[in-house]
């Protein structure tokens, strides 16, 4: 981790709303919820560094916003307003919001990789995992099929699949082989930034030991800036160097992981922490 | 001709909006430009996008050849000769080189095609990208964003799970290095015929209502992998049972009586010109 | 020398067409137009429906000549239209003053101006009627129009629509009249995401079966809306063009008949607090078709998952035209694709083996 360095990642006020908002928004908030107008603030503010070689871990219950500003950062999801900066991207002097689609595509598919908790989202099921992983370098200007399935095998070889199965289809696999190809195919043209949603929930837990294993693996080999969210502290507590806490699409907290689980000050956090203890 | 109907059918507003038409698909070669396709007495999908342009382009002048699966004696291209000819007089030909405008389906002629000449194919589904995605709406988006990274990724999966590019008519082609252009249900063996050619090539789709163009000299490539050539459809070994060409594309068939399969060239007018026989 | 390759392909059109006339001769008894047009007015209804060519003895000739089928006899009349130049657009149909023949809701029991039942086979049991077999045409024709002329025609007052009322109580939301050209799917490519006017056309011009089969896969479940019928009204409407030289005056130039329908359904405000309305019309008096219309134009409006919400999916697929056509193009010869898709599939088996 180099927190003296240019950050990979930096958000700054990131807002999501769903409705119009009013000018009682900012005091009549029920959860994330304004009851004079009925908006939702699904994400209030945020602003996220993320530094070179770092794993941030971003915790909240469903619905705190964290799946949300995910998608906003993959272009799934278009924020309301804020600006996001890539070190990779113009120096990070334009924020990503601003460019047009094939812009877009070109900043998801060279500089980030995405794994959702739903591989459905990130997967062809039907096509091979060779053409999955393909899938991101075709897109980021790839055209020669050997370096594509050589590729393929290395990442597949790194995540523990046997490269010799690399022409089946994503459907017939367990869910955590599923997680494992999406992390194959979010790392196939290097990115600087890996965005991990939820990757292990709803694993057996031997399973989610051996994925978390893999991340930590991939962190060390790649030299990748991981963003990583979970509701589940257990997780955070394995990877990640500093931690967000959300709560109703704002953050409460921020700082060192061992900090914020031996020291949590948000009364929130601190029902979190001595619930996983 | 019947002095009932127009000169070549279509009223001359309509004919003129028809070479507005053709005239930007020249200007964007590749681009799919929309029109308002007119119903003509032949089915939708019988050629009516191509009987189109050829309606809006022929002149007393013209001499016309009309082919359909490489033959000018199948049923389909008869029927599209009878109908020109019965709302013009233009003189009709089977020699491709005496023709000024031939329309086709499913084939380019044999015979080298020249600067005078226009070849006008008939096109059933216009649209390169409904092979990946179904709606009109996103494919749209895709030619006007270059997004072609699914075509790609198609092509990969067979090589992937056959070891060869499957496509087999309709293969793709990369035009200018912009747009992505579906040749029409040529088969790949004609495919090369488009890239930096002498002649205008032009596509119509009647009931999809669009119209497209390679122009002469234009660069339209058959999409392919660095390192994976593109490749025709070969027949390698046989030749034709009439004129015995080794190089054109031929028809599989079989002789009723003996049950033996044979080979015939499918540019018939081709394989008489080679016998001499016209 | 067995194998002819086959070629020959005028003479043998020629034959074709000709034992055509075998079939549709079909026996020594003559059908005449007015006959078709005038006792079979349904079917005639919807051939000038689809076709979008409001003309009985055209589409009853039209039929006759394609021994009654209907995708052909729409073709005809579609492929006629488009050799007539286009004179004069008319001004919109005021169907507010329709000459009503028929006019019911399902919503209300009292509408203002009253529920006209008219003529509907809705009521009637379906026995095969074995005395029309042997009727006497003329006997009937008398009987029925002695029947109709000693009764005196009441006088019927331009009827106010259902949905007027509910706007004026504001459960259905009063749009202004949009005095925009509306798009001219006859003279353009529909583009998506398209104008209402254009959806409302293609929904007027397609092929019956298919609005039916769409609405219905709606109702059963794979769609959204529960709707009532509002209103459905028959009758003639005027048909004007505006006039040359003094725009403010119109030219009358006949009248059509058409069949009208509002579907009332819950509108997609959150709050519910609103209904919506689906809107069909057709020529004549289709009314299954209009219905399907109108619950297809609601569908599209609210839009969702199923096929009969997405735009793109109903406006693509049920022109007759564009249906039979492409369907029967099949049966062309395929010789050069196919050869090329067994070279790919022997190729295939080659690498494999």
């Amino acid at each position: 981790m180099h927190l003296d360095e240019k950050p990979v990642l930096r958000v700054e006020n990131l807002t999501m709303r769903y409705g119009k908002g009013c000018p009682r928004c900012g005091d009549s908030l029920e959860k994330n919820r304004c009851r004079v107008c009925k908006t939702v603030w699904a994400l209030n503010d945020v602003s996220v560094e993320l530094f070179p070689g770092e794993v941030l871990g971003i915790v909240g219950e469903s619905g705190s916003g964290k799946s949300t500003l995910m998608k906003s950062l993959y272009f799934d999801l278009e924020p309301s307003s804020g600006r996001a900066y890539l070190r990779d991207y113009k120096d990070g002097e334009v924020s990503i919001w601003t460019v047009g689609a094939a812009e877009r595509r070109s900043i998801k598919n060279n500089l980030m990789g995405m794994v959702y908790q739903n591989p459905v989202l990130g997967l062809r099921m039907d096509f091979s995992c060779a053409s999955n992983i393909a899938e991101k370098i075709i897109a980021a200007g790839g055209r020669s099929a050997g370096q594509m399935t050589e590729r393929a095998a290395e990442l597949l070889e790194a995540m523990e699949i046997l490269p010799s199965r690399m022409s089946e289809a994503p459907r017939n696999f367990s869910g955590g082989m599923q997680q494992r190809v999406q992390l194959s195919k979010a790392l196939a043209n290097n990115p600087s930034l890996l965005l991990l949603d939820e990757v292990t929930t709803g694993l057996d837990l031997s399973v989610q030991a051996k994925v978390l294993d893999l991340i930590r693996k991939i962190k060390a080999k790649y030299g990748v800036s991981i963003l990583l969210v979970s509701h589940d502290l257990a997780v955070i507590r394995m990877l990640a160097d500093r931690t967000i806490v959300m709560l109703d699409g704002k953050i409460i907290e921020r700082g060192l992981t061992d900090q914020i689980l031996e020291d949590p000050q948000h009364e929130y956090t601190q029902q979190l922490v001595h619930s996983l203890i | 001709m019947n002095k009932n109907y127009n000169f070549a059918f279509i009223d001359e507003g309509s004919k003129r909006e028809i070479r507005r038409t053709i005239l930007k698909a020249v200007a964007i070669p590749g681009y799919q430009v929309p029109f308002g396709s007119r119903e003509l007495p032949i089915g939708r999908g019988w050629g009516t996008g191509g009987i189109q342009i050829t309606l809006s382009l022929i002149g007393p002048d013209d001499v016309l050849k009309v082919i359909d699966q490489g033959s000018d004696e199948s049923v389909n291209a008869v029927n599209i000769k009878k109908f020109v000819g019965l709302c013009t007089d233009v003189r009709t030909t089977v020699k491709t080189s005496e023709a000024t405008i031939i329309q086709t389906r499913h084939r380019i002629p044999e015979t080298p095609l020249r600067n005078d000449q226009i070849l006008v194919l008939q096109v059933p589904i216009p649209e390169p990208l409904r092979i990946v995605e179904a709606s009109e709406e996103k494919t749209k988006k895709m030619h006007a964003e270059k997004d072609y990274a699914p075509m790609w990724l198609l092509l990969y999966e067979s090589l992937i799970k056959y070891g060869k590019i499957t496509l087999g008519t309709e293969y793709p082609l990369m035009v200018e290095g912009r747009y992505i252009m579906n040749p029409s249900p040529i088969p790949k063996f004609d495919n090369p015929k488009l890239n930096d050619s002498e002649c205008l090539y032009l596509f119509g789709a009647g009931r999809e209502k669009k119209i497209y163009a390679i122009p002469p000299h234009t660069l339209a490539e058959s999409l392919a992998f660095e390192d994976v050539p593109f490749e025709k459809e070969s027949f390698k070994g046989k030749r034709c049972r009439l004129c015995g060409s080794e190089d054109t594309y031929l028809d599989e068939m079989f002789d009723s009586s003996t049950g033996e399969k044979m080979y015939q060239c499918s540019d018939t007018s081709y394989c008489q010109e080679v016998r001499g026989c016209i | 020398m067995g194998y002819v390759a086959v070629s020959g392909g005028s003479e043998a059109i020629e034959a074709s067409i000709r034992l055509l006339d075998y079939y549709r001769s079909g026996t020594d008894k003559d059908l005449d137009i007015e006959t078709v047009a005038e006792k079979l007015s349904l079917l005639v209804d919807r051939v000038m429906g689809e076709a979008g060519l409001y003309s009985k003895t055209y589409a009853a000739l039209a039929l006759k000549q394609c021994e009654g089928c209907i995708e052909e006899a729409v073709f005809l009349l579609r492929a006629y239209r488009s050799t007539l130049t286009r004179n004069y657009y008319s001004n919109v149909l005021d169907s507010n003053n329709m000459r009503v023949v028929r006019r019911i809701s399902s919503a209300f029991k009292d509408i203002e101006g009253g529920q006209i039942l008219g003529a509907t086979y809705d009521y009637t049991h379906r026995l095969i009627n074995f005395e029309i077999g042997s009727e006497d045409a003329g006997a009937l024709r008398m009987n029925v129009l002695e029947e109709l002329n000693s009764q005196r025609p009441e006088e019927i007052a331009p009827c106010p629509r259902v949905s007027d009322e509910l706007k004026k109580e504001g459960l259905i939301e009063t749009v202004l009249p949009d005095k925009a050209e509306p798009f001219d799917i006859t003279e353009n490519l529909l583009e998506y995401p398209a104008d209402r006017s254009a959806r409302l056309q293609t929904l007027s011009r397609a092929d019956t079966g298919f609005l039916s089969g769409l609405a219905y896969s709606s109702l059963r479940g794979f769609g959204g809306a529960h709707p009532t019928v509002g209103e459905l009204r028959t009758g003639y409407v005027e048909v004007n063009v505006p006039y040359l030289f003094d725009e403010a005056q119109e030219i009358y130039l006949g009248e059509v008949l058409i069949t009208e329908v509002e579907i009332f359904s819950e509108a997609d405000d959150e709050d519910k607090l609103k209904l919506a309305v689906g809107y069909g019309a057709v020529f004549g008096r289709n009314e299954n078709k209009a219905i399907a219309a109108a619950i297809l134009d609601r569908e599209l409006e609210t839009g969702g998952p199923y096929p009969s919400q997405n735009e793109e999916f109903v406006l693509t697929h049920g022109d007759s035209l564009e249906m039979s056509g492409f369907l029967s193009h099949l049966k062309l010869p395929h010789y050069v694709t196919f050869q090329s898709k067994l070279d790919a599939v022997r190729k295939t088996r080659g690498g494999k083996a």
